[in-house]
């Protein structure tokens, strides 16, 4: 664990982890309302978001790129809920209908513009770059976070990834009530004078958030998997909220630091020269806590359904 | 564009014809067994299945490699796309079943997790020696470029293979679609049926994988179906228009594909169904944009008026702003609120009725009736002329309206 | 409009509120609600009294939750106006506690007893505050009012159909509030959480609380309510227990659903 570590491990890691706290934690009220699929449908229309932005800017900075994928999941939440209520169809082919529409304009969008001199093509934007977030600069291994002149050259995505995580722990920390009581008891809720509608609106906006910062350094796929498979696995294991979100943060943290060991160390033990894709592993590892919680988790079981149901 | 037009006549080549005709088989096998999905409210579990092929396609690969096949066999990397489908498909009921997770959440966690495996599948191919020209990457996109005759015969002959059995379970499918408990009730196995449907999902979404990728193969699950919905509330005449719709979408999108090689094809054929569906989603008669705004309005308009009416009757004062523009609108009160003639008449109509109400509910002590009673449906249209003759001789003579 | 006035011989028949009673806890005028193109709710007139324990009735699909859902805003109205104890909706809110339809919610949903009851006291609470060992005690004393002290950490998942239906009423009394509203209390409940319930409610009226529930059951509108309102599409009638609710009445109301003979049983309980 020495200076090798720091300057190509580290940053990923913390990168990675990051981004999978920050997505699981909207996930968890996702699940619980039902919508886990928005998560879904938010992470594919990042995409044409973030095209658009590059046509109208010229730019991948992170402000427009953040803006464009925000407006596109706006939009995308819109459409649905408009086309779930106009023409009475079900959420799920609602959601269906837009947002592979909306990432196939995307993918339609980005062949025909010229991306070559910059880094945007579709299969980035599932997989991500995380093995590319090195900080080369940290010479001296664990030294160097002591160092001004490492810190200013670390990868402008973890600060990036830092900010917006803290963002959404704030977020979750400070709407904690509005979100508990909306999510159990929707019609309680109104009834006490909560902007129901505002506060569901918000929760999808937070998750796009998430879904944004964190597509740009992880792909789509980790976005998706760490929205859904760490609050699942955590509902399974207890029947307190409190206790299911931190779990989902713990479960969310082990996926991005497991995954990233064995994608970037896992093919050396077994004796392969190549590294496989770390997004791809952290979305698997995910997938195995959630499979193990299916089987063993002490909560896994449905009980006490509501009389009539 | 000339391109476009000789790939649309089938005039680009056997090769491109066979892929349109094969890509409009596939579009309306799409659109008829999305149907079923959709009105089944499974819209989304397609999308658990169509990711949950790439583990399948990436282990196929290696699997043929290391037996010293050259890896790249189509009908080799569809079957191991199917056997992981299945095994993605039978995970999200077994998710939903067993645990307390909601479907939605278990084809999500499948959905992902599958991928984020077959990502991790086609980075381990990448590093093969043979792995570098595989081409994987064209399954999440599809892509119609230098494709073998073999492989377009494949999905020509897949998309006619599956229209085939739709066509043969066109009527146990539609039962189940419409109402699963008489289906059952006239000895139709509808668990059979269901399997048979999810079955013929996966064909789709496998013989899909080269044309139109498995990340958007679901549009074509989905966008025929809601979209026919808009047109008709017949399950009959849905299910053919999404097959019609998916066909048209497949062929044009394959042939427009044809004359631009370099485009992934998928994203061109869901944004033409896509093209569709937003059409249908302004102009379609009654379910529409357009048409529900005007009925909305048309239906407060109602309510407010016969308010007002209701109010008039009773000489209470108007005081809801939208209540006071319709009826002077409509020529039923003065500019000053005063009742006109033409409201004072309509007003005692309107009263007349709800004394005829009254009575309809002594007389007929029969729910089916008196429960129609809405407010606003005219009672002429419940009951019979001599019903409601009845109901006059026993209000007696109408009575004038004094003021 | 005095000039001209307009007077109808024969009109509708129902009662004619010349304004919103300010004294009210809850009164309505023209209340229209509809699902899709069909009014659930018609222009429907309504004034509860004060101090008192108000059934509304009517027949299974007669609007009666509808009633008391688009009287606290929670589904929109086509039109008509709202009175909660003379002020609009908005201004309210801290008076009026609510008891929604058990079946409305997730009972699989990760939470406990106490923390259920405490959701009473969220406007109190707002955003960040802790929960004070004062707030604490309301909620456990709330729960000790319905006969539930002992469940206070259960897993509400684990809760029998009766008791489900008492923490929501502990709830509503964690809110201290001046109205309470109840959207069918008594639905699927056993005798004891009935008896438990109607105990309750009682104690909240010798309080000098205004109670209004969504009941269902003719049988013991005249042993546990005052005033009652009658409703199914229109308003069918409201007042007194006594004088309102006849068996003429309720043949309006229900049209053919009650047979004669239940018409006569219940003129014997009004009686």
């Amino acid at each position: 664990m020495g200076a090798e570590f720091v300057q190509f491990s580290l940053t990923p890691i913390l990168i990675g982890t990051l981004a999978a706290i920050a997505c699981a934690l909207p996930g968890n009220f996702l699940i619980l309302r039902r919508q886990a699929l928005i998560g879904d449908a938010i992470s594919h229309v990042v995409l044409p978001g973030i095209v658009v932005a590059f046509l109208l800017t010229g730019t991948v900075a992170a402000l427009p790129m953040l803006l464009g994928a925000g407006a596109a999941a706006l939009l995308a939440v819109v459409l649905i809920e408009a086309i779930r209520r106009v023409g009475r169809i079900e959420p799920g082919a609602a959601m269906g209908v837009v947002f592979t529409a909306l990432f196939a304009g995307g993918v339609l969008l980005l062949e025909q513009s010229d991306t070559s001199r910059v880094h945007l093509d579709v299969e980035h934007a599932l997989m991500g770059n995380l093995e590319t977030l090195i900080w080369l600069r940290a010479g001296e291994g664990w030294a160097s976070l002591a160092d001004p002149v490492a810190l200013a050259h670390l990868p402008p995505e973890l600060p990036r990834m830092a900010v917006a995580a803290a963002l959404i722990a704030a977020l979750t920390v400070i709407f904690w009530r509005p979100l508990k009581l909306s999510t159990f008891d929707e019609g309680f809720a109104r009834a006490i004078g909560l902007p129901v509608s505002a506060i569901g609106l918000g929760l999808v906006i937070t998750a796009a958030v998430a879904a944004v910062a964190a597509f740009d350094a992880v792909g789509s796929i980790i976005v998706i998997a760490m929205f859904i498979c760490p609050p699942a696995a955590a509902r399974l294991m207890t029947n307190s909220l409190a206790r299911q979100v931190w779990l989902s943060v713990g479960f969310a943290t082990l996926s991005a630091v497991l995954g990233y060991v064995l994608a970037g160390y896992g093919p050396l033990w077994l004796g392969y020269a190549n590294a496989v894709s770390a997004a791809g592993m952290i979305a698997t590892v995910s997938g195995v806590i959630l499979g193990v919680a299916c089987l063993i988790g002490p909560h896994r079981r449905r009980v006490g359904v509501a009389a009539g149901a | 564009m000339a391109g476009f037009l000789d790939a649309l006549l089938l005039q680009a080549g056997y090769n491109a014809a066979l892929v349109a005709i094969g890509a409009a088989l596939l579009g309306f096998a799409a659109g008829t067994a999305g149907t079923f999905l959709f009105l089944r409210k499974r819209a989304l579990v397609s999308d658990a299945v169509a990711h949950a092929t790439l583990p399948g396609v990436g282990l196929a690969f290696i699997v043929m490699v290391s037996l010293g096949g050259e890896g790249r066999s189509l009908a080799g990397l569809l079957l191991g796309s199917a056997l992981s489908a299945f095994a993605g498909l039978w995970l999200v009921e077994w998710i939903a079943r067993a645990t307390r997770l909601s479907e939605d959440a278990a084809i999500g966690a499948v959905l992902s997790v599958f991928f984020g495996l077959g990502v991790v599948l086609l980075t381990v191919i990448q590093s093969l020696d043979r792995g570098r020209q595989a081409g994987l990457e064209d399954f999440l996109l599809g892509s119609t470029a230098g494709m073998l005759l073999q492989d377009a015969l494949i999905i020509a002959g897949g998309g006619a293979a599956v229209v085939a059995v739709i066509w043969a379970l066109r009527r146990p499918m539609t039962l189940v679609a419409f109402d699963p408990g008489y289906a059952a009730a006239i000895g139709i196995d509808t668990r059979r049926v269901d399997l048979a449907m999810m079955a013929l999902v996966m064909a789709v979404t496998v013989i899909g994988l080269k044309l139109v990728g498995l990340i958007l193969i679901v549009a074509l699950l989905i966008i025929p179906a809601v979209t026919a919905r808009f047109w008709t509330d017949r399950v009959e005449r849905v299910l053919w228009t999404a097959g019609l719709l998916g066909a048209a979408a497949g062929y044009v999108g394959a042939a427009l594909s044809a004359s631009a090689p370099d485009m992934p094809t998928g994203p061109i054929i869901v944004l033409i169904a896509a093209g569709l569906f937003a059409l249908s989603l302004l102009c379609a008669p009654r379910r529409g944009v357009l048409a529900a705004i005007l009925a909305r309005r048309r239906f407060q308009a109602r309510v407010h008026r016969r308010q007002g009416l209701l109010a008039l009757t009773r000489a209470e004062p108007i005081h809801d702003p939208v209540t006071l523009r319709i009826l002077r609108r409509e020529g039923l009160i003065r500019a000053d609120g005063v009742a006109t003639d033409k409201g004072r008449a309509q007003a005692a109509k309107i009263a007349r009725d709800e004394r005829r109400w009254d009575i309809a509910r002594e007389v007929h002590q029969d729910t089916s009736l008196t429960g129609r009673y809405d407010g606003l449906t005219p009672i002429e249209e419940v009951f019979a002329p001599d019903e409601i003759a009845d109901f006059d001789a026993r209000l007696g003579p109408p009575q004038p309206v004094g003021g | 409009m005095t000039a001209e006035t307009l007077t109808l011989a024969a009109s509708g028949g129902t009662a004619t509120p010349a304004g919103l009673d300010p004294s009210s806890p809850l009164a309505v005028r023209g209340l229209t609600v509809s699902y899709g193109e069909k009014p659930a709710l018609f222009s429907v007139d309504a004034t509860f009294p004060a101090g008192a324990m108000s059934a509304i009735v009517g027949p299974n699909g007669a609007g009666k939750s509808t009633f008391l859902k688009a009287a606290l805003g929670l589904i929109p109205a086509v039109s008509g106006e709202v009175r909660i104890f003379g002020a609009p909706l908005a201004a309210s809110r801290d008076r009026i506690a609510y008891v929604p339809q058990r079946a409305s919610i997730d009972w699989d949903f990760p939470t406990t007893v106490i923390d259920v009851v405490l959701m009473g006291r969220y406007r109190k609470l707002g955003l960040l505050r802790r929960v004070s060992k004062a707030e604490r005690a309301t909620a456990l004393d709330a729960l000790a009012r319905v006969g539930m002290e002992g469940f206070a950490e259960r897993q509400i998942g684990q809760l029998s159909g009766g008791q489900q239906q008492r923490v929501f009423l502990a709830r509503a009394l964690a809110q201290e509030a001046d109205l309470y509203l109840l959207d069918e209390p008594f639905a699927g409940v056993d005798a004891a959480t009935e008896k438990a319930i109607i105990e309750v409610l009682k104690s909240l009226k010798e309080q000098g609380k205004s109670v209004i529930a969504v009941h269902h059951d003719l049988s013991t509108v005249a042993a546990y309510f005052d005033h009652v309102f009658l409703v199914n599409v229109r308003a069918m009638g409201e007042g007194p227990v006594a004088r309102a609710f006849t068996p003429e009445a309720l043949a309006q109301t229900y049209g053919g659903r009650l047979a004669a003979t239940q018409l006569a049983e219940l003129a014997l309980t009004t009686g």
